[in-house]
C-alpha cells in the first residue's frame, strides 16, 4: 500500500466547529469572514475569520480549569483533537501515540495580555511558560495523557504542513505506530499588526488569484489528522493516505516569494516525485493562494511551471477562513481529504477576475470530479515551500 | 541503515571554544549570561550585520563556521533546533506594539520574529533550496531537528550533507518574565559553582552549535552519531529504566557507555534526574556535565554534542567538564542526557571511528 494512513481527522475554524459544519459550509460556498467580535483589537475595521467561542467557553467545553495554563491556541489544539476520538470511536489514545503540531506563534496571545502584569501579579505568571509553541504542545499532550513523543514545528505559515510530513517520516520508519499531526494558531495582536505592518491585509474578503487582489484576511483554526502504520490499522476506516510530500526553499526573501516560485515549484516537484506520481495524475490543487499580490503570482508562475499548460483544477480555501498561518496547511489537508471522501473540489470564492500575467482560472464552484491524488500547498516565512499529496485509499 | 558521521562543528557559547584546548575558564556571577563576541564581519557582511539579531547572528556564523570545518559549500538539508526562537526580535514587535496601541510599527523586527528567521537566513546566505526545518520543543528542540536529520539520511538516497544546529538568544524582558517564573536563581551564584548550589532555578544563558553531518566518512570526521531519542515526561524513579532500553534499543549495555555527559543545571527541584544516574546506573562510568561553564537554555544540549565530537576526535576529556574522578582514556561511546524542568528528556548517543 502506498502511503501513510489517515484514520482520524477533526478541525474548527471559523467555517465550523466539527467535521460535518465544515463540509457544509464547503458545499455550500459560505465563508467565515466577518469582523471580530471576541478577538479584541484597534484594527476592529479588517475582516478576520474568528471563531465564534470565547476562551472561558472553550474552557468550559474542555473542563479545563482556570488553574491550568492553557492559552487559546492550545485550547483549540485540544478541541480538534478530542474530535477523532470522537469520529473514531475510540475511548483514548494508545499510550504510544506521538504528537507533533505545527505552530507560528503558540501562546503569544497570552504574552502580549500580561506583559505588563507579569511583575506585580504572581496569578498570571503560568501564562510566562505558554508563549512558547513547544509549552503548548506539550499542554495538548497531556490533555490526553500522552508523555511519550511530543515535538513542534515553527516554520510561520508551512508549520502544520511540515508537521504532517515529519509525521509520515515517523510512521514510515517505524519509530512510531500512531502520530496526531496537524496545528494550531489563533489570533492575535501580535500576528494581525504584523501583517498590517507588512500593508498585506485587505479590508475586504481577500480574492485569492483574482487580477484585483489586495491582501489576506487573518484566521484562526485547529486541525488535525492521526496516522497510523499498516499493522495498527485493523478494521478502522482509512480516510485517505499521505502519498507524498516535500519541502524546499525559496532562498530568496525573508517574506517576499521569488518571482520564479522556486521554492515552491521544488516543493511540488519533490512530493510527486515521492508519491511516485506525475503531473497528469494530479486531480485538484488546494493552492496556498493566500490572496496577496506576491504569493498568488509566484505561486501560479511555480504551477505553471510544474504542470505547463495542463494545469490542474485548482482553488484556493483562504477566503473561507482566512489564512490560519501554522495551522493553514492541517486546515487544508483536512479540506483535502473531505475533497477526496466527497469526491468534490470546493471553489475559491470572491474570484472575477482572471491575473493579467498568468491568467489561470480557478474553479470557482462547488464542483464534483472523480479525484484520486490531490496536491496541497503552504508557503511560510523564511523561504519555507511545503507540498503534500493525498491520495484515496484504495 | 546507512552510517552518519559528524564532519563538521562550530560553537559559540559563553566560553571560547579553546576550552578543549585548555584555554581560561570564562567566570559570570550575573544569572543570565550572553554568548562571547565572535569576529562575525570576518564571515558576514557589515550590511547584513546589522539588521540581524543574536540568534540569528550566532546562527549563521556558526554554520558558515562548520562547513568551513567540513570543508562543505552547500548543504543538501538545514535543521535548526530553537526552544525560544527569536526573543530579541519578537520582544521588539511586542513593545512598540503595546507601547503604541497598536499604532503605526515597522514590520523588520516582526519579519525576523518567526522561530524559523534562523534556517531562513542560512539558506538564504548560502542560497540553499533543500530542505529546512525548524523545531521547537522546548529543551529537546535540537534533539528533534537531529532526529528529523537521520529520518532524512534514512528515507533519501541522494543526500550527502545536512546542516543541523541547536541556538537560543536571551532579551531583557523575556528573560526577565523567566525569572518571575523561577526558573533564574534568586541570588548570584557564579556559574563555575552552579552544580553544587541547592536552591532552586538555574543561569540562563545564549548559545549556537551547528554541525555538518554527512553519509560519507571524511579526513576530518569526529564521531558517528548513532541515535537519537525524545520522551516528554518520566517520573525521577522511572530514568534509569528508560534509559536502559534506550540503550538495549541500539544493542548496548550501560557497561558499553563509557562516559556521560549530563544536563546538571544546579536546579535543585530537577537535577535529582541526574543524580539518580549519577549514584546508580553510571555510577562506574565518567561523568561530564557542561552548563556551570555555558549555563542553561533550550538548545544548550548541542552543546554537548559538540563536547562530545571533540572527546571522540581528541580521545580525551578535558577536567573543567568531569564531574566525578573516573577517567577514560579511550572514550568510545558516549551517551548525552539532558531534560529542562522535569520535562522534554533528551538521549543522543555518539560513537568513536
Amino acid at each position: 500500500m502506498k502511503g501513510v494512513a489517515v484514520t482520524g481527522m477533526g478541525i474548527v475554524s471559523s467555517i465550523g466547529n466539527n467535521l460535518e459544519e465544515t463540509l457544509d459550509s464547503l458545499k455550500k460556498a459560505e465563508n467565515g469572514i466577518d469582523f471580530p467580535e471576541i478577538f479584541k483589537t484597534s484594527h476592529s475595521h479588517l475582516p478576520v475569520g474568528e471563531i465564534k467561542i470565547s476562551d472561558s467557553q472553550f474552557r468550559n467545553l474542555l473542563k479545563i480549569s482556570p488553574g491550568q495554563a492553557y492559552t487559546r491556541a492550545t485550547m483549540l489544539g485540544v478541541f480538534a483533537i478530542r474530535q477523532i476520538l470522537d469520529n473514531t470511536g475510540m475511548k483514548e489514545f494508545s499510550s504510544d501515540t506521538g504528537i507533533i503540531s505545527g505552530t507560528s506563534v503558540g501562546g503569544i496571545d497570552y504574552t502580549e495580555r500580561y506583559f505588563h502584569d507579569f511583575e506585580n501579579d504572581p496569578e498570571k505568571r503560568k501564562f510566562i511558560q505558554t508563549q512558547h509553541p513547544g509549552f503548548s504542545t506539550e499542554m495538548i499532550a497531556a490533555y490526553f495523557g500522552l508523555k511519550d513523543f511530543v515535538s513542534t514545528i515553527s516554520t510561520a505559515c508551512s508549520s502544520s504542513a511540515n508537521a504532517i510530513m515529519m509525521g509520515a517520516r515517523m510512521i514510515e520508519s517505524g519509530k512510531l505506530k500512531r502520530v496526531i499531526v496537524g496545528g494550531s494558531d489563533c489570533l492575535t495582536k501580535f500576528t494581525l499588526n504584523g501583517f498590517n505592518s507588512l500593508m498585506i491585509l485587505s479590508d475586504n474578503k481577500c480574492k485569492p488569484f483574482d487580477e484585483g487582489r489586495d491582501g489576506l484576511n487573518l484566521g484562526e483554526a485547529a486541525a488535525y489528522i492521526l496516522l497510523e502504520a499498516e499493522d495498527c490499522i485493523d478494521d478502522k476506516k482509512v480516510i485517505g493516505r499521505v502519498a507524498g510530500y516535500g519541502n524546499a526553499n525559496d532562498a530568496f526573501h525573508q517574506t517576499a516569494s521569488s518571482e520564479n516560485g522556486e521554492g515552491a515549484f521544488l516543493a511540488i516537484f519533490k512530493a510527486m516525485k515521492k508519491a511516485g506520481i506525475s503531473p497528469q495524475d494530479i486531480d485538484y490543487i488546494n493552492a496556498h493562494g493566500t490572496g496577496t499580490k506576491n504569493n498568488d503570482l509566484s505561486e501560479s508562475i511555480a504551477m505553471k511551471r510544474a504542470f505547463g499548460t495542463k494545469i490542474p483544477d485548482f482553488s484556493s480555501t483562504k477566503a473561507f477562513t482566512g489564512h490560519t498561518l501554522g495551522a493553514a496547511g492541517a486546515v487544508e489537508a483536512v479540506f483535502s481529504l473531505l475533497s477526496l471522501q466527497e469526491q468534490e473540489i470546493f471553489p475559491n470564492l470572491n474570484f472575477e477576475k482572471r491575473m493579467d500575467d498568468t491568467a489561470l482560472m480557478p474553479v470557482t464552484q462547488p464542483k464534483k470530479k472523480k479525484l484520486n491524488s490531490i496536491l496541497s500547498n503552504s508557503f511560510g516565512f523564511g523561504g519555507n515551500c511545503t507540498s503534500l499529496i493525498f491520495q484515496k485509499d484504495e | 541503515m546507512s552510517r552518519i558521521y559528524i564532519n563538521g562543528i562550530s560553537s559559540i557559547s559563553p566560553q571560547p571554544e579553546n576550552i578543549f584546548e585548555g584555554g581560561g575558564i570564562e567566570k559570570y556571577q550575573e544569572n543570565v549570561i550572553p554568548a562571547l563576541d565572535q569576529d562575525y564581519k570576518s564571515l558576514i557582511r557589515p550590511i547584513m550585520l546589522r539588521r540581524m539579531s543574536k540568534a540569528v547572528k550566532m546562527g549563521l556564523f556558526c554554520s558558515k563556521k562548520a562547513l568551513l570545518d567540513a570543508m562543505i559549500d552547500l548543504p543538501d538539508a538545514i535543521m535548526v533546533g530553537t526552544g525560544q526562537g527569536c526573543l530579541q526580535d519578537t520582544e521588539k514587535f511586542m513593545t512598540s506594539m503595546l507601547s503604541s496601541d497598536e499604532g503605526l510599527l515597522s514590520p523588520t523586527s516582526f519579519i525576523q520574529s518567526t522561530h524559523n528567521t534562523v534556517g531562513g537566513q542560512i539558506a538564504l546566505d548560502l542560497k540553499c533550496t533543500g530542505y529546512n526545518m525548524t523545531f521547537t520543543q522546548n529543551s529537546v528542540s535540537f534533539e528533534s531537528a537531529l532526529l528529523d536529520a537521520m529520518l532524512q539520511f534514512s528515507t533519501e538516497n541522494d543526500l550527502s550533507s545536512i546542516l543541523v544546529g541547536g541556538v537560543d538568544e536571551t532579551s531583557h524582558a523575556f528573560t526577565g518574565f523567566q525569572n518571575l517564573d523561577g526558573q533564574l536563581k534568586e541570588k548570584s551564584t557564579g556559574n563555575i559553582d552552579l552544580l553544587r548550589s541547592k536552591s532552586p532555578g538555574t543561569i540562563f544563558s545564549e548559545t549556537a552549535s551547528f554541525f555538518v553531518l554527512g553519509s560519507q566518512r571524511s579526513g576530518n570526521s569526529y564521531a558517528e552519531l548513532k541515535a537519537v531519542e525524545i520522551i516528554n515526561s518520566i517520573e525521577v524513579n522511572r530514568i534509569e529504566e528508560t534509559i536502559e532500553r534506550f540503550l538495549q534499543r541500539n544493542n548496548l549495555n550501560v557497561s558499553d557507555i563509557d562516559t556521560v555527559i549530563l544536563g546538571n543545571n544546579g536546579d535543585s527541584r530537577y537535577d535529582t534526574y541526574y543524580h539518580e544516574i549519577q549514584e546508580k546506573l553510571f555510577n562506574d562510568t565518567a561523568q561530564l556535565a557542561y552548563k556551570h561553564l555555558v549555563g542553561e537554555n533550550n538548545s544548550v544540549s548541542a552543546y554537548a554534542f559538540w563536547l562530545a565530537s571533540k572527546i571522540l576526535k581528541e580521545e580525551r576529556i578535558p577536567r573543567v567538564f568531569k564531574l566525578n574522578d573516573l577517567n577514560c582514556s579511550q572514550p568510545r561511546k558516549i551517551l548525552m542526557y539532558n531534560q529542562y524542568l522535569g520535562k522534554n528528556h533528551g538521549l543522543i548517543l555518539l560513537e568513536k571511528l
